[in-house]
């Protein structure tokens, strides 16, 4: 919580790699300011490359989205609609109609999931579980097939293009791994100024957000919600999020699937084709030659 | 303060506009992405990633269909005696099976791991079922050639020979096994992903990915020369399998969730594929213009699989397609 000091769980070192404890993060946009700190650390951190400097115009985020070179993502969603019990006045000059808007900032992140699409779609082993439970490309081992990319539900996992270094690979949010097997906090949590971003054991986080929500939901703020879809196959998410008002606002998938879940009927039908080929071709040679 | 005032009212004209159009026109001004956001999800963002497969990804799918059906004609060559057959479509086969590959490998991001491909075998990923089924397909077909060849032109003598032959049988039969998966795998490939255009389809694709890599493999064997009833009759039958897939496309739509393949530049690529592949070589059959069909029918197959991977980057960024398909 707030106040915690260096008693905080995004402060303190811990021994979760040692101890095999699954962590996570939660993230919480109700007191996230927009500073991009979690930006900057992560880049820094991991010596991440820069990707592309563009103006968006979509509000104060010229970052986009979530890539090869971007591994943590300050949204800023604004929306006609007032934040909790805010007092919605006039927005603009000579119009005495009530413009609710609200402001929100949100940092977005690979969400380590608990049955993860690219980690099943990896054909090389690059892709990784560690032993606190996150999803982790192994650079070295990634030879750039991309099937990764149309495999996470998110759209988190990229492939890196020319001319950036370690171009060609598939790139996303490492948790920190290195951080983590040394006792620190991944670096995104280390900076937060509000712990917006927090880490910490993955149940601990869970009880944690549901409390948060609770609070939130007493204070007026109706829309509050988290965002851990544990009830579809993707089966919640390790880094998950509290969100006010529905997911789609902020590019987040409402039911996201992992695309195994396919795999059983496309394979039926792939058998069925290959007998129907031997038959045709049978029945054709067989009656008309 | 008349310039303040004056600026004001600029802004307050563009906001009645972006209420009342959902967007303003002009140099600089993104109001959809201004005070309030009119594009779907967050400023019309992708939610899930585009595919970053390029031109030889679609090549491949067609390709490994055309070489992968190919071995089925070969072995009923063998059954039949019908020598000439079996050697064309054990080139076209031996061909397909030494293109392919180099055409994944181009590619990759890493071409110089390419081998990693085949360090883990994961029967939940199609990308490693798929690139095993290469490997051995590859395995089986190209020897499978040279040891025909041998036979053929009886470089060996005696009960070598024989042997020989033998062999080149049974490398045939392992290249036809291998090779159903090589001409089907593909469709599972890009049915089991987290696109909407593909995913949606993920049991029509290996269906037509393997009905077009069979009739590609008789459309090539009918312009070698092999202009043959039970090639004509594969012909139709195929033809025939396509125009069904084509209507069960048509009527099988999901509105917003699959649009990219059935409007814009991807659909029409889809649509035009599927007439090349379908009505149009039944028609030529019919009006006894064999070659004809034959190029039609490996036209549309080439443009539909062009069209497939151009609908999955279409779809890909699309986020109103994400969240209509999980609606």
């Amino acid at each position: 919580m707030i106040g915690e000091g260096t008693q905080s769980t995004n402060q303190r070192k811990h021994s979760f790699a040692q101890d095999h404890v699954e962590v996570g993060f939660f993230t919480d946009p109700s007191v996230c300011i927009g500073c991009k700190a979690c930006e900057v650390a992560c880049k820094e951190w991991n010596e991440v490359p820069d990707d592309g400097f563009t103006w968006t115009g979509n509000s104060y985020d010229n970052t986009g989205h979530l890539g090869a070179s971007t591994w943590r993502h300050v949204l800023f969603v604004e929306q006609d609609r007032t934040k909790g019990n805010q007092i919605a006045g006039p927005m603009s000059l000579g119009n005495d109609s009530e413009d609710p808007f609200r402001w929100i900032f949100l940092s977005d992140v690979c969400k380590h999931c608990e049955n993860a699409g690219c980690l099943e779609a990896c054909p090389t082993g690059s892709i990784v579980r560690t032993e606190v439970g996150s999803v982790l490309v192994q650079n070295d081992v990634c030879n750039g097939c991309g099937y990764c990319v149309v495999a996470c539900p998110f759209g988190v996992i990229d492939r890196r293009p020319e001319p950036l270094p370690d171009a060609g690979g598939a790139f996303k949010c490492t948790f920190c791994y290195d951080r983590q097997k040394s006792g620190l906090t991944p670096a995104c949590a280390k900076v937060c100024p509000t712990e917006s971003i927090v880490f910490g054991r993955l149940d601990d986080l869970r009880a944690r957000g549901a409390a948060r929500v609770r609070t939130l939901q007493g204070q007026g703020y109706d829309d509050a919600q988290l965002y851990d879809p544990q009830e579809t196959s993707v089966g919640g998410i390790h880094a998950f999020f509290l969100l006010l008002g529905e997911a789609e606002a902020y590019g987040l998938p409402p039911r996201p699937q992992i695309p195994t879940i396919y795999l059983k009927s496309s394979w039926a039908a792939a058998v069925v084709t290959a007998i129907g080929a031997i038959a045709a071709v049978g029945a054709a040679f067989s009656f008309f030659a | 303060m008349s310039a303040d005032r004056n600026f004001e009212e600029r802004l307050e004209s563009w906001r009645k506009e972006a209420k009342h159009g959902g967007a303003v026109s002009g140099r600089g001004v993104n109001v959809a992405g201004g005070p309030i956001p009119r594009r779907p999800g967050y400023y019309g963002e992708a939610v899930v990633r585009p595919p970053v497969w390029t031109w030889e990804i679609p090549l491949y799918f067609f390709a490994g269909g055309a070489a992968g059906m190919a071995p089925l004609f070969a072995c009923a060559g063998l059954f039949l005696g019908l020598t000439d057959l079996a050697r064309a479509a054990l080139w076209i086969t031996a061909a397909g099976a030494i293109i392919s590959p180099i055409l994944l490998i181009m590619d990759l991001g890493r071409p110089r791991l390419f081998l990693n491909m085949l360090r883990v075998f994961k029967y939940q990923s199609p990308m490693s079922v798929g690139a095993w089924i290469l490997a051995m397909f590859g395995t089986f077909a190209v020897p499978a050639c040279i040891a025909f060849e041998l036979h053929l032109h009886h470089v060996l003598s005696g009960s070598l020979d024989t042997f020989v032959a033998v062999v080149a049988e049974v490398l045939t039969f392992g290249a036809a096994y291998w090779g159903l998966g090589l001409a089907t795998y593909t469709g599972v490939l890009i049915g089991a992903t987290a696109i909407p255009a593909w995913f949606l389809h993920h049991v029509l694709l290996p269906i037509h990915f393997g009905t077009a890599g069979l009739g590609c493999a008789a459309a090539i064997l009918e312009l070698l020369g092999f202009q043959i009833r039970p090639l004509f009759f594969l012909g139709m039958f195929v033809a025939t399998i396509e125009t069904l897939l084509w209507l069960w496309l048509e009527f099988d739509k999901h509105g917003p969730a699959d649009r990219a393949l059935h409007a814009g530049g991807s659909g029409w690529l889809i649509r035009s594929g599927e007439i090349l592949s379908g009505p149009l070589p039944i028609i030529f059959r019919l009006t006894n213009l064999v070659p004809l069909a034959a190029v039609s029918f490996l036209l549309g197959a080439l443009l539909s699989r062009f069209g497939w991977i151009a609908a999955g980057r279409v779809s890909g960024k699309d986020p109103e397609a994400v969240f209509a398909s999980q609606g």
